[in-house]
């Protein structure tokens, strides 16, 4: 390695320049920028227009949700995880509810299995949408963002389909689904996935060799594979740097090891292969999403929460015939189920990288102690590395390239 | 039996001054491009092909507090936060109004712990509450056509009225 | 790469400093002494055959009641072996202190401060330990167990009157 890889703390760039020692220029740029998606603080230290450091200033949106979640049950807590990254509240109630799943050791059902690969892959396009809105905003072409949000609306049309809440769906829970698949799931899905691929072409027309776009965003934020893992650079960033790490390839979750599809990578890790590599994965994500639709039309229906008593409610029918059932509903409404005592740790693929949730529990009904290995936070280290030395426009597009939601940065 | 019908020839309208000034308001109502958390992105959906908020002459955010004359906070305000949103809000120059925007906004939501300020009114006066974790961009629509009838009503000697809240839960429309 | 050889390799090369070893669910996890999680850490990235080089995962737990009360977990990853590997470190009051991975993983850097932060755990070789997510002023660290929720009562339409006269509503 040429040079140690720094991470600088905004005091390290505030404190000479106010102390007189530099000759550069440090610039405020935050937390209220259009640029910056949302309350992100940079502290940018510069000579000229060139930048000589970045410093990211988080926590403008820290929400306490890993305190709040200690003095909820756990089935409770999957509501808080939904507002965590914002943009993918399935992914998080996936990460959580396989973590707890892992302490309490259940077994979830099929149709539950299917359904959660399929809406957290249909969540992938929305939240790739997003990136790609702003994103092509950022760098002045208006247009992308209108197209993008047009599509996302169609998922957020299912999900709202599935769950009744467009957003924050809290429809994965402990132990499977909140309730099952409405009738008409299936063919709405299908009617999204005959025009998806025809619209990320469309996507790809405006953008992908648009020498507007080309300008920008060639070779501009470079990192290399080995200093991308050491600072921690996970998710389509990484895959950018020619690493075909994801977690559904290397560590399968819910049954992605039978699903067929294709890691994307790039080879030079700029924006612009940050941008071909999401791109691609959204196409696979549509490859995932027929695949599963497949099986579920196949599997028929079937239960989409775990049998285990202990965990999920009994169905309301059984309620009314066996007091055992009924004993199992009030116990679990009113105090919750306990976990062994013991840590879990589960990582997923999120949108933005590698989502990790770790659980303690000490045998009560509310968790110990829930730490989110959150993507956002950790890419946003890398910012300073690779904005070194190109100008303040290019961080601009940097930002959003790494594609940080700060409702995750700062939980 | 007034001025109209004899000068209703002569393409004249009279009106005071106060509606003038407050149709001119409501319809070139520049909102603040400030996005805090979840409802932001409702926000964007508000403002996107679908639910297309410049049919009511909201599209122009802009980035600049000095150019705005409505704040939506959209989203939980943290304490670290709470400073920045005062300071962008005493930049606005007059007149200005403020939607809370999702429940956060409005009363801390589901966030009641150390981080959270509990409803932005405690840190900027509001004029509209939008209901809804996150409000769905017709929320959002209704809570801005709220606004303007509220500025319609204003008086010029600049008395605010109380803040709206919105009572009942939106019928949903599918 | 399954457990048994990592933990081999571990005893094999800093065998006195492990406290504990636990496997719950397939998961390794291994308590070791400041110093043995410092050099095992080392010695996972360092080793070509092993090739834990991810640091994926580092927080702190505060075990209230319990010796010693807090807690750090750093997960490690082998990207080539696709295994994952849990090292514990304890550290007590009055000052929770445990070395910086830091200096062997970049990436270790935000993830103290935040463990700092919130829990109040120091971390001995960190470049630049300062609070992250809290403003420079604030007092306490609020993940700790000893700490409030904070939470505030909320207004319902039988009380609001009264939370109402005294909420410190804005002026304009």
């Amino acid at each position: 390695m040429a040079e140690p890889i720094t991470v600088p703390t905004p005091q390290q760039i505030i404190e000479p320049a106010v102390a007189g020692r530099t000759e550069t220029m440090v610039l405020n740029m935050g937390p209220h920028h259009p640029s910056t998606h949302g309350v992100l603080r940079l502290v940018l230290e510069l000579d000229g227009e060139v930048v000589v450091n970045v410093a990211p200033d988080v926590g403008y949106l820290h929400t306490g949700i890993e305190k709040t979640m200690e003095s909820k049950t756990y089935q409770k807590a999957v509501v808080l995880t939904d507002r965590m990254d914002y943009l993918a509240p399935l992914s998080n109630n996936l990460c959580y509810a396989l973590a707890v799943e892992k302490l309490l050791g259940v077994e979830i059902p099929e149709r539950a299995q299917i359904a959660r690969v399929l809406l957290t892959e249909l969540q992938r396009i929305s939240s790739h949408l997003v990136w790609l809105g702003t994103h092509a905003l950022d760098l002045a072409a208006m247009s992308v963002f209108l197209y993008a949000f047009r599509e996302r609306e169609q998922i957020l049309d299912i999900f709202e389909l599935v769950s009744g809440a467009r957003m924050m769906t809290s429809y994965f829970r402990i132990g499977g689904l909140a309730y099952d698949l409405p009738a008409d799931f299936i063919p709405t899905v299908e009617q999204f996935l005959a025009i998806m691929p025809s619209r990320i072409d469309e996507y790809e027309d405006l953008l992908t060799a648009n020498p507007l776009w080309l300008e920008r965003t060639v070779g501009v934020g470079v990192i290399d594979a080995q200093s991308a893992i050491a600072l921690g650079l996970t998710g389509a960033n990484l895959r950018a740097t020619g690493v075909a790490y994801d977690v559904r390839k290397a560590m399968p979750y819910s049954g992605y090891e039978t699903y067929s599809f294709e890691i994307p990578i790039g080879k030079n890790g700029d924006i612009y292969d940050r941008y071909r590599v999401r791109i691609a994965e959204m196409r696979q994500s549509v490859k995932i999403v027929q695949q599963a639709t497949e099986r579920l039309r196949e599997l028929g229906p079937g239960p989409v929460v775990t049998s285990d008593r202990k965990v999920a409610p009994p169905p309301k029918r059984e309620i009314t015939e066996s007091m055992e059932s009924l004993i199992h509903h009030f116990k679990l409404w009113t105090e919750g189920f306990k976990p062994p005592r013991g840590d879990a740790y589960v990582s997923i693929e999120s949108p933005r990288g590698i989502l990790g949730c770790y659980v303690v529990s000490d045998g009560s009904p509310k968790p110990w102690r829930v730490h989110f290995r959150a993507p956002s936070f950790i890419n946003l280290q890398s910012l300073a590395h690779m904005a070194k030395g190109r100008m303040v426009a290019d961080l601009v597009a940097l930002i959003a390239s790494l594609d940080p939601v700060l409702g995750e940065v700062d939980r | 039996m007034g001025i109209e019908e004899k000068a209703g020839n002569l393409g004249i309208v009279t009106t005071t001054l106060e509606t003038v000034v407050n149709w001119g308001r409501t319809n070139a109502m520049w909102p603040l491009l400030f996005g805090l958390a979840c409802c932001a992105i409702e926000m964007m959906g508000a403002q996107a092909s679908n639910y297309d908020l410049s049919r009511f002459g909201m599209e122009l955010n802009r980035a600049s507090p000095r150019q705005a004359d409505l704040m939506i906070v959209a989203g939980r305000v943290s304490r670290k936060m709470a400073p920045v949103v005062r300071r962008l809000y005493d930049q606005m120059p007059e007149p200005k109004w403020v939607i809370a925007m999702g429940d956060c906004a409005a009363c801390g939501g589901i966030f009641n712990n150390y981080a959270i300020v509990q409803g932005v009114d405690e840190v900027v006066p509001v004029d509209v509450y939008v209901a809804g974790c996150p409000p769905r961009p017709e929320a959002l629509i209704d809570g801005i056509m709220m606004l303007h009838q509220k500025v319609m009503r204003e008086k010029l000697s600049g008395k605010k009225e109380a803040p709206i809240r919105l009572e009942q839960p939106l019928v949903q429309v599918k | 790469m399954d457990n048994q050889t990592v933990l081999a390799a571990l005893r094999d090369n800093v065998g006195k400093e492990i406290l504990a070893v636990n496997e719950f669910r397939g998961d390794l996890s291994v308590t070791l002494t400041p110093a043995g999680y410092l050099a095992a850490a080392q010695f996972l990235r360092d080793d070509p055959e092993l090739a834990y080089t991810f640091l994926e995962n580092l927080c702190g737990v505060d075990y209230l009641g319990r010796k010693p009360r807090f807690e750090v977990v750093a997960h490690l990853t082998s990207m080539r072996h696709r295994h994952r590997v849990c090292l514990k470190v304890g550290c007590d009051e009055p000052n929770p202190t445990v070395p910086s991975l830091t200096p062997l993983f970049p990436t270790a850097n935000y993830q103290e401060r935040e463990t700092f932060d919130l829990l109040g755990i120091h971390f001995a070789g960190h470049p630049s330990l300062t609070r992250i997510l809290l403003p420079d002023d604030w007092v306490g660290h609020p993940l700790r167990k000893d700490h409030p929720l904070g939470d505030e009562e909320v207004a319902f339409s039988f009380n609001q009157d009264r939370i109402y006269a005294r909420k410190p509503f804005a002026r304009e």
